[in-house]
């Protein structure tokens, strides 16, 4: 193959959970990659399967959710089926995570530096002293005023936006290559989202960090991201090129999440101009899951499935194209 | 610092007021209960005798004279005699204190040393078998009486097998003015079975407790985020999730403590452990009213104390209760 070999690949990803009223496929058969460097944004409404996505790639979906099916592959090495053992040492160092809601993130009972120093001292050999000055460094660089006097607080002495500097040098300790970021601005102030999303992208940037970024922010996403993957019922609706998928939606669902390009902090829910509701897991319907509400159903929909296929600069699953 | 001595200061405070409502408590049952008098004196005393004694004693004073003066003899440490035994009663007392102090120190050791690694193993693996046998042994634990449970051990440890004894404390070492059965072998051995059934109910408490906790915690996004950052089982079970389920522990660990502490007269009874709860039981088949009341007031006195240190202790382990350093940025 000419192309190079994607940072993550995920194959026919299926997440299901076994419940006392039958199986519940959470996610149904998803696929995408992201490229070294590269930042995917992935937007859905609230139950699309956007969170179990992020926890099946780094390994921590909570039991009893399973994956069922499919392959998650890092640098074209298969990690979905790895011992628990070997998966955490992935974990962190090769794809860190950065969780919907951060400010519980940190543990309240242990100074910063002492989860800095941990985590630092995990993944590298490194005496207490030298992982303490690199635990400096990392909150200089995601820019805590006095870093040196911070060091040794606990997280409840930090604002918010603070706390969540720290989870991000956290997240990015050990340099991993791969940031699963889901909604990591949800539980902050409106004016900090900006401050906090710039950052992550900066520092990203500088390390050639790649990021699946989770949000329901389309205007993060259009500032952010390369790519976009728009999910819907636990599939993907349409995944490609930011431009290609804002400024010219093929899937009936992105145009209404699209109906109009928004500014930065406003959530997709009060753009969507789709009536209904997204269907719960057990009541997805046959063929595509999203014909009850689609403007433009047709006999074909109801029935059969439509895969993702090529249409125009994206990858559309509809049966228009 | 400011904000730790007042916190210190009001516990203080408020444990000496608790202390003063008990005293007064002790007070009443002293007071109103028998007529020391009729203790004191034999049947020929004559009423003018019995009179002029109790103007000598103060007993036609103003009740809360008498409270007062109660308590100032309370606080300079004496108890007043027993009726029973015409001894002081702190004299009594403090000789039974080191037997059920060890014996309740050693339950609480074994229920924290049992209970805790079960709570944890049953926490963390909630579906093995090993854990289902521990919630059985915990049912039992705390649907069982303490005597039967002491009952069942002296017939088949006692009895049965002839491997421990199966009353007293065995042979005791005095060190200064305490005497420890800790250091002899057939004292140890004799502690084994009663800090057993006094524990059983404690270690099931804490079990459950430390199982629940740690079901809890290990719930909490920073838990997930210190499997995401990639730390080892031991660092994320014990580092993080134990630490947080800590300050519950020690408070219920604690409240047990002065529990074990009072329940100690039903495991005394039935191992005929020669502690102060035995001596209470006898106190009150011989109406005793002084060694009564004591007691009362030195039990008190253990759950003050104990909740003082449980308080303390809460400071030293969540920094959230720190709050006197300021919220910055
Ligand atoms: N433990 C569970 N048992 C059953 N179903 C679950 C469980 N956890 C999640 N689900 C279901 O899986 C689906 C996808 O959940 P997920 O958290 O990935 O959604 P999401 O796209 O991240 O939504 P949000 O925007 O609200 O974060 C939801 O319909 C949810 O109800
Ligand atoms: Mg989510």
């Amino acid at each position: 193959m000419a192309a190079p070999q994607p940072l993550l690949q995920v194959d026919n990803l299926r997440i299901e959970f076994p419940t006392r009223r039958g199986t519940l496929l959470a996610v149904d058969d998803i696929s995408f990659h992201i490229d070294p460097g590269e930042v995917l944004g992935v937007v859905g409404e609230s139950g699309a399967g956007k969170s179990l996505t992020g926890a099946a790639i780094i390994g921590l979906l909570d039991p009893p959710g399973r994956i069922a099916g499919g392959q998650i592959r890092l640098d074209g090495r298969r990690i979905d089926n790895l011992p628990y053992e070997q998966m955490r040492r992935i974990r962190g160092k090769e794809i860190g995570a950065i969780f919907q809601d951060p400010l519980t993130s940190l543990n309240p009972l242990y100074k910063i530096s002492r989860q800095l120093v941990e985590t630092i001292r995990t993944h590298a050999e490194m005496s207490p002293s030298q992982a303490r000055a690199r635990a400096l460094e990392l909150l200089d660089a995601v820019g805590i005023p006095a870093a040196s006097d911070r060091l040794d607080a606990y997280p409840h002495e930090f604002s918010g936006g603070m706390r969540q500097r720290v989870v991000i040098a956290l997240a990015l300790a050990a340099n991993p290559r791969l940031i699963i970021a889901d909604e990591p601005t949800t539980a902050l102030d409106v004016s900090i989202q900006a401050q906090i999303i710039a950052l992550l992208k900066q520092l990203c940037r500088d390390h050639g960090t790649a990021v699946m970024l989770v949000t329901h922010d389309m205007g993060v996403i259009a500032e952010t991201a390369d790519r976009v993957a728009v999910m819907y019922a636990g599939r993907i609706a349409e995944i490609g090129p930011v431009a290609a998928v804002i400024k010219q939606a093929r899937h009936p669902y992105t145009h209404g999440l699209m109906g109009s390009i928004p500014a930065i902090g406003h959530p997709v829910e009060q753009l969507t101009q789709i009536d209904g509701a997204m269907p719960r897991l057990t009541e997805i319907p046959k063929g595509c899951a999203f014909n009850p509400r689609c403007p433009e159903v047709f006999d074909k929909c109801l029935s059969h499935r439509p895969d993702l296929r090529p249409a125009g600069g994206s990858d559309v699953s509809c049966w228009l194209f | 610092m400011a904000a730790m001595a007042a916190f210190i200061l009001r516990r203080v405070f408020q444990a000496i007021i608790v202390m003063l409502v008990v005293s007064a408590l002790a007070f009443v049952m002293f007071k109103f209960v028998g007529d020391p008098i009729a203790q004191m004196v034999g049947q020929d005393t004559s009423l003018q005798d019995r009179a002029a004694l109790r103007e000598r004693l103060g007993l036609n004073d103003p009740i809360i004279f008498q409270y007062l003066r109660y308590l100032g003899d309370v606080i300079q440490g004496d108890f007043g005699i027993s009726f029973r035994t015409a001894r002081r009663v702190d004299v009594l007392l403090v000789e039974r204190l080191p037997a059920t102090l060890e014996l309740a120190l050693v339950a609480a050791v074994f229920a924290l040393a049992a209970g805790v690694p079960m709570g944890v193993y049953t926490g963390l693996y909630p579906d093995r078998w090993l854990s289902r046998v521990f919630q059985a042994v915990s049912l039992a634990g705390i649907s069982l009486p303490t005597f039967f449970i002491g009952i069942l051990l002296i017939l088949f440890f006692g009895v049965v097998l002839g491997w421990l004894p199966t009353f007293g404390r065995g042979e005791t070492v005095r060190i200064g003015w305490w005497s420890t059965g800790l250091l002899t072998l057939s004292g140890l051995k004799s502690v084994i079975m009663p800090a057993f059934t006094l524990g059983m109910f404690q270690l099931t408490l804490i079990m459950r407790l430390v199982r629940s906790e740690m079901l809890e915690v290990l719930r909490t996004d920073y838990i997930k985020f210190a499997r995401a950052r990639g730390l080892s089982n031991f660092a994320v079970h014990f580092g993080h999730a134990l630490k947080n389920t800590l300050v519950p522990v020690i408070t219920i660990t604690g409240l047990q403590l002065g529990s074990l502490i009072a329940f100690a007269i039903i495991t005394e009874t039935v191992f005929q452990w020669p502690g102060m709860g035995l001596l209470f039981l006898q106190a009150i088949q011989f109406a005793d009213i002084p060694v009564m009341s004591t007691y009362l007031i030195l039990v008190a006195a253990f759950f003050v104390v104990i909740n003082l240190v449980v308080d303390l202790l809460y400071y030293v382990v969540d920094p959230r209760l720190r709050l006197d350093r300021s919220l910055a940025t």
